[in-house]
């Protein structure tokens, strides 16, 4: 029983942490991919600016000598969301539309998001440094401990844990009320279904960008302040989420928001149970085990500092078996 | 009848080869015109300069007395000049009425703050837009489908939610694109008989683009026969098939006709050219 706590912890709930973070990155990435047709490089590094403005308001609140029944980062993030989507907005208008109306390629636009990347890396590093920043400046993380019932061990989840997952349910719920009720998710997916025919119908592209990129950067700030919150702010966050959102993103079938949750928690939960030491669930059995099986001190199947294979591993299998994906997206 | 659309002296070249040539036709209000020619003679280069989905090399296209050569299509949209297309286009994972729905521009809801400031406003008008979507699937008898993705749609239902789409959008002018391709007989005359009726109760002028001969000449008065990228001829379709020029341009390979003039007229109906 001891060990299914630990079982729990290290794997079901780092599994659920780590997926809700890759989910709200890769909504972001795939209806940009669905609506604008290209990918978003620099999706990582809108996390970052966001964790990064998320710590920059609750700074300033702080200095105002303001006391808060919780941690300042906690309540900043949300009007942090809608800075950084007014940011997104700003980066497409400056950056990517001029390109699109002259009728670029996909891929000249890619090029472009891999130089908006290199610049918001840039922009994070000499305004905050390249070191590390804790989130929680102001008071410390609560740590909820949860008594199970039969065994000495709990359920351990952290302040911005729980937020996070709370977080991510409402808005795995608003995004779906939005795409499915209100005209402009309708619109949204329309002209992710077939662009040249909801532009001679009618629909204002220009709105269905703006909103693209509102949930999109919105998102992004959510998962990057929620996670660096749970660890650290570090400049080089974006590049470690990169690769894994992408991954999360083509799994779920790209252009599919739904595909994406789905999709970031599969990466999210095959990173934690590829890394979680199996050896700890068969300890239990040592004494029914043959004497000769000797249980191996670690099982892991990948050491955790190579927990970024799995994301690739899972990205190459899919790319090759199923390219379009769960969900059944664009064929890349 | 004053012309809606014209065509004025229109030439499209790709490359060394001109596809269209000083070409120059007009379509009367509130007619249904149809354009037919051989394989090869321009017509869908026209039909795309006229929707706007191509710039003519030379020449100017005139809708309702303006000019609007090289107008992308959405602009023409919102003038009331609609196309459908010959592989029908739908929001595949929309369902019917949602495709409808799209339509109508300058929706409210679509408005990032119009949505969270005046949701009654929002919500008013999106009650009217659904009733006109129920109307319209009313009139083209797509209740059954009504809530069915469009993607699930045959590819006559599909056709006729093109002409849906035509009716959400208060169109003036509506250019069909082969709409009768691939389309089963008796959804055929379905689709002939309500064309008709937008033509003759709500005013819609038509310029149709066809294969479909018996389809042409059910619906259509006058018939612009174009040949080697301009105009042939053009009048009512029982002149046409009497025409000896038409008939060797579709048999002949030549205009100038000294090839199969064996061929009598009432072959051309029977040919689906």
């Amino acid at each position: 029983m001891d060990e299914f706590v630990f079982f729990l912890n290290k794997a079901v709930i780092s599994g659920l942490i780590i997926g809700s973070i890759y989910a709200l990155g890769a909504v972001g990435l795939t209806l940009i991919f669905g609506i604008l047709r290209f990918a978003h490089i620099a999706h990582g590094d809108m996390m970052t600016l966001g964790a990064f403005v998320t710590l920059v308001l609750a700074g300033a609140v702080s200095l105002t000598g303001v006391q808060s029944p919780v941690p300042l980062s906690l309540i900043a993030f949300i009007p942090a969301m809608a800075i950084t989507a007014v940011v997104a907005i700003g980066i497409d208008r400056m950056f990517y539309r001029p390109l699109r109306e002259r009728g670029s390629r996909p891929i000249i636009i890619v090029m472009a998001s891999v130089g908006v990347m290199l610049m918001l890396q840039g922009l994070v590093r000499i305004l905050a440094g390249v070191g590390t920043r804790n989130m929680f400046f102001d008071q410390p993380k609560d740590i909820y401990r949860i008594a199970l019932p039969g065994t000495p061990r709990e359920l351990v989840l952290t302040e911005p844990q729980a937020v996070l997952i709370g977080f991510t349910a409402v808005a795995v719920i608003a995004l779906h009320l939005f795409l499915t009720r209100a005209r402009l998710g309708k619109a949204m997916r329309a002209v992710s279904d077939n662009p040249d025919l909801a532009r001679i119908s009618g629909i204002d592209i220009n709105h269905v960008v703006a909103a693209t990129w509102v949930i999109g950067g919105g998102l992004a700030c959510a998962a990057g302040s929620l996670l660096s919150m749970d660890v650290v702010l570090k400049p080089d966050l974006s590049f470690n989420l990169l690769l894994p959102i992408f991954a999360a993103a083509i799994v779920g079938g790209i252009g599919q928001p739904y595909g994406a949750i789905a999709g970031g928690f599969l990466v999210g939960f095959s990173e934690t149970l590829a890394i979680f030491n199996w050896s700890v669930l068969l300890r239990p059995f040592a004494g029914v085990l043959p004497a000769w099986l000797e249980v191996p001190g670690n099982l892991a199947l990948v050491p955790t500092e190579y927990k970024l294979m799995v994301p690739f591993v899972i990205l190459i299998i899919v790319l090759v078996y199923r390219p379009t994906g769960i969900f059944r997206g664009r064929v890349l | 009848m004053a012309a809606i659309i014209e065509a004025r002296a229109v030439s499209k070249r790709f490359g060394a080869f001109w596809a269209v040539r000083d070409c120059s036709l007009s379509v009367e209000e509130g007619s249904i015109t149809g354009l037919i020619g051989p394989n090869g003679a321009g017509k869908s280069t026209l039909f795309n300069i006229v929707a706007g989905n191509l710039a003519p090399t030379s020449g100017s296209i005139v809708f309702n007395g303006e000019d609007v050569t090289g107008m992308p299509a959405h602009d023409l949209f919102s003038r009331g000049l609609l196309r459908t297309f010959q592989i029908a286009h739908e929001f595949s994972h929309l369902s019917v009425l949602e495709n409808l729905m799209m339509v109508p521009a300058g929706q409210h809801g679509e408005n990032l703050l119009a949505a969270w400031l005046a949701p009654a406003r929002v919500a008013r008008q999106e009650a009217e837009v659904i009733r006109r979507a129920d109307e319209v699937i009313d009139f083209l008898n797509l209740r059954r489908v009504r809530n069915e993705l469009a993607g699930n749609l045959s590819g006559g239902q599909k056709k006729l939610l093109e002409l849906g789409r035509t009716m959400m959008a208060d169109a003036r002018l509506v250019l069909l694109d082969e709409i009768a391709a691939g389309v089963n007989r008796t959804l055929l005359k379905d689709l002939a008989g309500n064309i008709v009726r937008l033509n003759r109760e709500l005013g819609y002028t038509f310029f149709v683009i066809e294969h479909d001969m018996d389809f042409i000449a059910r619906l259509c008065d006058p018939v612009i026969v174009m040949a080697s990228g301009t105009v042939m001829t053009q009048g009512h379709i029982d002149d046409i098939k009497a025409d000896q020029r038409v008939i060797d341009a579709y048999f002949g390979g030549s205009p100038t006709g000294h090839a199969t003039t064996a061929v009598q007229a009432p072959a051309v109906g029977a040919v689906a050219i």
